[in-house]
């Protein structure tokens, strides 16, 4: 009778379990279904490499938006992995281990602040900064990748901390046996240990940074064209979804979905890219 | 050829109706045969020490008579155990029924998060047994029974991860009783405890075997010498030699078992 | 100096100020949003609602909104997230099974937040027809903080000690007897912090919450009410340049809700460690 009950119990335990399969099956196909059909119309060499986005006459380039979406998250990169991975070197190997306790959860505050008060900030003070510095319309490429850049670093740090974590102290040891200062140490022999949770740590970034819409609509500038320089105002992919998606019927619409569609696979790829490289880590150690 | 050392199974059957049969059991996990093959029968309200020197399947053993080495995933087992004539590995067994005939007390001692009360009546009440009068009278019983009553009695609400290391053994000891089992099994139950704390649970195996049949697998050949009715020698995953206390230690059959309780090896 | 030492100064020197910058950071938004916001926190602000599209009066249907819909995405989500936990963790092994749900899982957490839009405004408000409301937006939140409560509840589930099932088992109780009165009693402190982050994530999220529970002002009375979070009503204000004022009055109550709820957490995180310490 127990025997019964508890067989029960697992059968409904595992249908609840693949609730998470059922949800992203789900998200999939509606999504590849709104957009799928645009994209075998339109054709996706058209789609991804025209530049011309007119959808009020038909036209689907979304080229541009591809290029400013790079453009934003290496910037962002190239602000928040230096800083984060910095950071976390600082923290691990550097500092005294009562600033660890305390520094940590306070730039991790960071990852809780809501990205429409980034993207405020940047409005308010950023924006306005860069205009009187370097001149442009200040909302711009530069813009969005200092605010991302900022976004992504306690996501980068937090996981370049686990990955110094995770080098042997004997490596370490060794090194600081052979007569190598700390900073030695540290340069030769755990930043290699450790490099590749420091690169699984920046493609999560990236991907956080591609995804990211709310902050990017606020300080990108939206302008639907090419960005030529960093100061000029571009639209990213999230943008473009978000802008549009209020009042686009018919192609149009699914122009955006397509547009999600891109981005999905994007950025499934970089995760899945990050997530290899730590579990690789996880089977060496 | 009328050695002493195994007895025959009509001596068996005649002498006592055996409490436990064992035929033929044998454990693997993940293809790696850990048990091969062993028979023995255990009679009833006895204890049967089992001895042997480290990764001899002793606790393979132990712990096939309580269903649990299934726990362990990869884990196949063939042959037969049966209590009171029941084969426990019938499919149409129940082992949540039979781990409830069958305590077990752990080498560790391994108190729940809970209070000494709410140790010892966890299993009781998983049986459905609430009434408060019947569990306090049970809660007495059995941590006297475990040599443990005196020392907690005004604090039975704390809990039970305070207690020192020979007390939170009597615990489990204690909640092992609780269920009134069948047959009781001990898998090292006083490495690493003082010699006090062992002297203790010892006193009360000695005192429960008139109610129990317990199995006391120990590291400790004086142990199995001091407490065990019957010891059997086990070495690398087979029974070498079972038989009377006495003669195992003083006239063993087989020079393994021999070389083994003199200390030329283990 | 040897060489060696001076360069090692340089470089740790480097180190701090990157570190000392990223606190700089923190500390200026914080900051600035605190400075200009909390001024405008007075007691209508809080506990009335917006007049004229925002610009005057307050917030209050937008907390109410806020705290119901995450509440409401976090109640639909938390059994899902914990008894997925608890089957991956009690009831199987690692196989291609778990390994099919944990990619389920991670995937799902690293969908960008518009495209859970996308697809809750496809999905649920037009082709289940629920409209721009509290329900759907909640089902939409559900979907993001399930992958969290997955993760934060398996692990505080695999910290209790594998000995406490052992007995357990041992003593004649089923594997789901085991689950309910050994495992997740004390795995509760992991699950509840695992609950408050995902909480306070979903306090900050707008754009999924935009394209399925709508902007409406008004306090919802049923769950297929639109309703307005804190998050899009700041985003509102400020992209639509209706209030600056107000907007700072907002963003400091999103921030200050952010730090409580990571206090809170930290807090509690560390009693958990302190008490399975003992």
């Amino acid at each position: 009778m127990k025997r019964a009950s508890d067989k029960l119990v697992e059968r409904l335990l595992l249908a609840i379990a693949l609730t998470t399969i059922l949800c992203l099956l789900v998200i999939a196909v509606f999504i590849f279904k709104e957009g799928l059909p645009f994209i075998f119309k339109i054709g996706l060499g058209d789609f991804l490499f025209s530049s011309d986005w007119r959808p009020d006459s038909g036209h689907y380039g979304i080229f541009p938006m591809i290029i400013s979406s790079l453009w934003v998250t290496l910037g962002g990169l190239l602000v928040g992995a230096p800083l984060g991975i910095a950071g976390a070197i600082f923290l691990s190997e550097f500092g005294p281990p009562a600033m660890m306790r305390f520094v940590k959860p306070a730039i991790e505050l960071l990852a809780g602040i809501p990205s429409v008060v980034f993207g405020f900030i940047g409005v308010m003070v950023l924006a306005p900064f860069i205009r009187a510095v370097a001149g442009g319309p200040g909302l711009s490429v530069l813009a969005a990748s200092i605010v991302l850049g900022v976004m992504i670093l306690p996501t980068i740090m937090s996981i370049s901390i686990d990955a110094l974590a995770s080098v042997p102290q004997s490596y370490r040891e060794g090194a600081l046996a052979l007569g190598a200062t700390k900073w030695q140490a540290v340069r030769m022999v755990v930043l290699k240990a450790g490099s590749s949770g420091l690169l699984a740590g920046t493609i999560l970034g990236m991907g956080r940074a591609i995804g990211e819409t709310m902050a990017v609509i606020m300080v990108a500038g939206n302008a639907v064209k090419m960005p030529a320089s960093s100061l000029d105002s571009a639209r990213t992919l999230t943008a473009n979804i978000a802008l549009e998606m209020g009042y686009a019927t018919g192609m149009h619409r699914q122009a955006l979905f397509a547009t999600g569609i891109v981005l999905f696979i994007v950025i499934m790829i970089l995760n899945g890219m990050a997530g290899s490289i730590l579990k690789k880590k996880a089977h060496l150690r | 050829m009328s050695l002493d050392h195994q007895r025959s199974p009509d001596e068996l059957r005649s002498s006592h109706n055996p409490k436990v049969e064992v035929r033929d059991l044998k454990v693997s996990f993940g293809g790696d045969l850990a048990l091969r093959g062993v028979s023995l029968d255990i009679a009833a309200k006895r204890i049967l020490g089992v001895i042997g020197p480290a990764g001899s399947a002793k606790t393979t053993f132990l712990r096939a008579l309580d269903r649990m080495n299934e726990l362990k995933s990869g884990c196949r087992t063939e042959g037969k155990v049966l209590i009171d004539g029941e084969d426990i590995y019938a499919p149409s067994s129940d082992p949540v029924l039979l781990r409830r005939r069958v305590g077990m007390v752990f080498a560790m001692p391994m108190p729940l998060p809970l209070s000494i009360y709410e140790n010892v009546v966890y299993g009781p009440r998983l049986s459905g047994l609430c009434d408060k009068a019947a569990l306090d009278e049970l809660v007495e019983e059995s941590l006297s029974s475990a040599f443990l009553w005196e020392e907690v009695k005004d604090r039975l609400g704390t809990s039970g991860l305070k207690l020192s290391g020979g007390q939170q053994q009597r615990l489990c000891l204690a909640r092992t009783l609780a269920m009134k089992p069948e047959l009781i099994l001990l898998d090292e139950p006083s490495s690493g405890l003082d010699p006090i704390s062992t002297s203790k649970i010892e006193e009360a195996l000695t005192i429960l075997k008139e109610r129990y049949t317990i199995v006391l697998v120990t590291n400790n050949t004086k142990q199995a010498a001091r407490v065990a009715d019957e010891t059997a020698f086990f070495l690398m995953g087979e029974l070498i030699e079972l038989n009377a206390t006495g003669k195992i230690f003083t006239n063993p059959a087989d020079k393994r078992t021999e070389d083994y309780v003199t200390g030329r090896f283990g | 100096m040897s060489a060696h030492a001076t360069s090692q100064r340089i470089a740790v020197g480097a180190l701090a100020a990157a570190t000392l910058l990223s606190l700089a950071i923190v500390a200026f938004i914080l900051f600035f949003v605190l400075e200009k916001g909390l001024p405008q926190l007075s007691w209508e602000f809080l506990f009335s609602g917006p007049k004229d599209m925002g610009k005057a009066g307050g917030i209050f249907p937008a907390i109410i909104g806020t705290l119901v819909l995450s509440l409401l995405a976090i109640g639909i989500s938390l059994p899902l997230g914990v008894l997925t936990a608890v089957y991956l963790s009690e009831y199987t092994k690692e196989g291609r099974l778990t390994k099919a749900i944990r990619f389920g899982t991670d995937c799902l957490a690293g969908i960008p937040s518009i495209i859970f839009g996308l697809f809750g405004y496809v999905f649920f408000v037009t082709t289940l027809r629920m409209g721009w409301s509290l329900i759907s937006g909640a089902l939409t939140l559900a979907m993001m903080v399930l992958p969290t409560l997955i993760r934060t509840s398996e692990e505080a589930i695999r910290s209790v000690p594998q000995p406490w099932r052992e007995v357990s088992l041992s003593l004649g109780a089923t594997r789901w007897e085991t689950v309910r009165k050994v495992v997740l009693p004390n795995a509760l402190p992991g699950i509840v912090t695992g609950v408050m982050l995902s909480f306070g994530r979903s306090i900050g999220e707008t754009a999924a919450v935009i394209y399925t529970a709508g902007s409406s002002f008004r306090m919802p009375r049923s769950a297929f009410d639109s309703v307005r979070t804190l998050a899009v009503h700041f985003y509102l204000l400020a992209r639509e340049g209706i209030s600056t004022e107000k907007a700072y009055g907002t963003a400091a109550v999103l921030v200050l809700a952010v730090l409580s709820v990571n206090l809170l957490t930290y807090a509690l995180m560390n009693r958990f460690i302190r008490r399975r310490a003992r």
